[in-house]
């Protein structure tokens, strides 16, 4: 105990240290944009040389990925070690040196259900930012009905061909690569007869169209299939089939557990950089104290705060091997209605100034109308309320 | 001791052995009964309480105590919510256990179950220690305490009385306060038994002109807080977490019943509208059940640090429980109304352990204060 402690300061000294000499203060200037983000990929260009820098001493140090196998690139850090990494970032105010769905989805995926081959093709990659990653799941008629995906992959002997139409892809345009959910037995009941897909978004017959939400331009496009090509096999990079044919519902379902946590993760605590008192005392005096707009401010708080507790327990438990599971439901639920109900707060302290499309507030409008979308995305409350009900609970099916 | 929110393996054999133990000794019907015989405590089961270490859950090991700390005080008090176990744990073991660190004796006679213990604080409908005005006047080398404590819990079954008097100042000032141990026969010392709503051990403390020595001084004279305040947050850790355990209570037999009942020739469980709710309060007391940890874990690691972690907690428990009775209740339809049913039971407890230390409001407020805001 005490040595495992000891190790641990010394660790936190240690990642302290390479964090303020690694990552220049321009960077540490609080809330990040939509631009402060690096996502990498085939066509990236950084900001600014300052990001570039940050990026470039993270990958070399595999902390783009901290609890990657060093391997694949990443910095082997154990649970403890990344936990203090996260904190060590916030206080420092460091912002990730690289985001992507190849971190967030593709990576967990194929460390668990991928090969050696798969892993030592994509991973690397992954973790140095040279691949950009977007995830094929939801189509026009599977959205919470996710395994009646109609997207069909044919076996023509040495390849695939696949035809159909993918929504909600997040990215798809900037992607250079996608993960998708694709039928590849129709005769199957709908769960087992779906494949987990990886497919180079520059095959011949691959389109993507962005959409427009209610919040303005969106990351999220169509993307379309129209006889495309996917090798059976990637050479040495192994199969283009991620864990069984025809089970790439279970891939599924572990990632869109992982998912969830993701996701849930997002409305803990901070936002934008600023904590929600720092926020109230920005206001105009009469709005700060009004007894209404406080009270919500503080029950906001209060809940924030124990859900961040819960998000530190759960991955406590995860880690401990303890397993989440189904349970993860709860954070996805808990975390986006929690979201909203700040974006809410937010909205109406900010009075007339919030209901500018660029106001005072800069993009707050915009972020609100968003965030009605974290309940819909990765599974509705109205579908993790199912999941924990019937899973967790054992309530009875009708 | 553990960081971690995660229950260690030791803690987790605590909780499986009190639930047990509490289901076979202290179940909901023992307090049924005991509401029905018009009692309010329980004289053997707090003996017996005693006996495995309860009672001395944080008094000293060199005082007789098992010295198990907050985190496993609290698990303690969450099992006994879960089945409504009535018992001075809070009051005596927990708030004045805290208050007399130091004191060998009085320690040991906690531990030992000789002695139970109440905390008599409050003078009006809300929690407010500040606001204090029952008067300890200097007479001579001792003080002479005139007032009225309302609220105050196992304050029938007491023996002693730990009193909140203003020595100097005005009403709202946290100075000049001083907290008395005082013997719960002492002359000018009468207790109204108030008969609550949870059937519990509550009283009005009338105080005319009690004598006190110095010697009855817990801590220093004028400076209450400096030993209150860490007794008061121990025991709203405790009240949170015995809230915790009410909603899990609650939770549990609730989910039974949405199994169990059938209408329209199904399984009440089965519709939709229900399992969402359930699956809601299910988990509204998964987040509570981190803020309760984290106040425990807080109060033995870095206790002076500890008071946002404890409103928190507080704050969030009542919410938590006031959802799961109301809940409760209403999906249990009719037989839930009735007195034969044991789920009204929580519902009458969660509304006075949600008054108790501080409600809602004081807690919520302490948590924004401590935010910045």
């Amino acid at each position: 105990m005490t040595d495992e402690v000891t190790r641990l300061a010394s660790f936190r000294e240690e990642i302290a240290d390479w964090i303020e000499a690694a990552c220049p203060a321009t960077l540490r200037g609080g809330a990040i944009g939509e631009d402060g983000i690096v996502w990498g990929g085939r066509n990236w260009t950084f900001a600014n040389p300052d990001q570039k820098a940050w990026f470039d001493a993270a990958v070399a140090k595999g902390m783009t990925a901290p609890m990657w196998p060093q391997d694949v690139g990443g910095a082997g850090l154990s649970r403890p070690q990344e936990k203090i990494y996260r904190e060590e970032m916030a206080r420092m105010n460091a912002p990730p040196p690289l985001e992507s769905f190849g971190l967030w989805m593709l990576g967990p995926a194929l460390l668990h259900f991928g090969t050696a081959e798969q892993k030592a093709m994509h991973l690397p990659p992954v973790v140095r930012g040279e691949v950009r990653w977007c995830q094929g799941y939801s189509e026009p008629g599977a959205g919470s009905d996710l395994a009646n995906v109609q997207t069909r992959a044919e076996d023509m002997g040495d390849h695939w061909l696949i035809n159909g139409q993918k929504i909600w892809t997040s990215y798809a345009d900037k992607a250079d690569w996608i993960f998708a959910l694709v039928r590849t037995d129709r005769e199957a009941p709908k769960h087992k007869g779906i494949s987990f897909m990886l497919i180079d978004m520059r095959s011949e017959g691959v389109t993507t169209r962005p959409i427009r939400l209610i919040s303005g331009k969106s990351p999220f496009c169509e993307t379309f299939f129209d006889n495309v090509k996917v090798p059976k096999d990637y050479g040495a990079g192994g199969s283009a089939i991620v864990g069984e044919l025809n089970r790439g519902w279970d891939v599924a379902k572990y990632l869109l557990t992982h998912e969830r946590e993701m996701i849930g993760g997002g409305a803990r605590g901070l936002l934008g950089g600023r904590s929600l008192g720092e926020f109230i005392g920005s206001l105009e005096e009469s709005v700060a104290e009004d007894p209404v707009i406080r009270a919500e401010a503080m029950a906001l708080e209060v809940d924030s705060l124990a859900f961040g507790l819960t998000m530190e327990r759960y991955k406590d438990r995860a880690e401990g091997g303890k397993g989440v599971g189904d349970a993860s439901a709860m954070l996805k639920y808990y975390g986006t209605e929690l979201n909203k109900r700040r974006y809410e707060l937010l909205m109406s302290a900010s009075g007339s100034a919030g209901v500018e499309w660029d106001g005072p507030h800069g993009s707050l409008a915009p972020e609100w109308l968003r965030t009605k979308a974290n309940s819909i995305e990765g599974g509705t409350s109205e579908v993790m309320l199912d999941i924990l009900s019937k899973r967790v609970l054992g309530m009875p099916s009708s | 001791m553990s960081l971690s929110l995660l229950e260690t393996e030791d803690e987790t054999m605590l909780r499986d052995s009190a639930r047990g133990w509490l289901a076979d000794h202290a179940p909901i019907a023992a307090l049924r009964k005991m509401r029905d015989g018009g009692q309010t405590f329980d004289a053997g089961l707090w003996r017996e309480m005693a006996k495995m270490g309860w009672a001395g859950v944080l008094a000293p090991e060199s005082a007789g105590g098992a010295d198990m700390g907050h985190r496993a005080a609290g698990i303690l008090a969450e099992e006994m919510g879960f089945g409504l176990t009535a018992s001075p744990f809070l009051s005596t073991a927990v708030i004045a256990a805290t208050a007399l660190q130091g004191a060998q004796e009085k320690l040991a006679a906690i531990a030992a179950g000789e002695v139970i213990y109440a905390l008599a604080v409050d003078e009006a409908t809300k929690h407010a220690p500040e606001r204090t005005s029952l008067y300890a006047d200097r007479i001579g080398n001792g003080f002479r305490l005139s007032g009225t404590k309302v609220f105050v819990a196992d304050g029938s079954a007491a023996a002693r009385v730990l009193i909140l008097a203003r020595t100097s100042g005005a009403p709202g000032e946290a100075l000049g306060l001083t907290l008395f141990d005082i013997d719960a026969d002492r002359i000018g010392l009468s207790r109204m038994p108030r008969a609550t709503v949870d059937s519990r051990d509550h009283a009005e403390l009338r105080i005319e002109s009690v004598e006190a020595t110095g010697e009855d001084v817990v801590g220093d004279v004028d400076n209450a807080m400096a030993v209150l305040a860490p007794a008061l947050r121990a025991g709203q850790a405790g009240i949170a977490a015995e809230m915790l355990g009410l909603a899990g209570g609650a939770c549990a037999m609730t989910l039974g019943y949405l199994k169990e009942r059938k209408q329209f020739d199904r399984t009440i469980g089965s519709f939709q509208a229900l399992q969402h709710r359930a699956a809601h309060l299910w988990s509204e007391i998964e987040v509570t059940a981190s803020a309760v940890a984290h106040a425990g874990r807080m109060l033995d690691t870095d206790p002076i640090a500890a008071e946002m972690a404890v409103s928190l907690a507080k704050a969030r428990a009542s919410k938590t429980a006031d959802l799961a009775v109301r809940e409760g209740v209403q999906m249990h339809g009719g037989i839930g109304m009735t007195d034969a049913y044991d789920i009204g039971f929580y519902m009458k407890r969660a509304r006075v352990a949600a008054e108790w230390l501080g409600d809602y409001g004081y807690h919520a407020a302490r948590v924004a204060a401590a935010r910045g805001f």
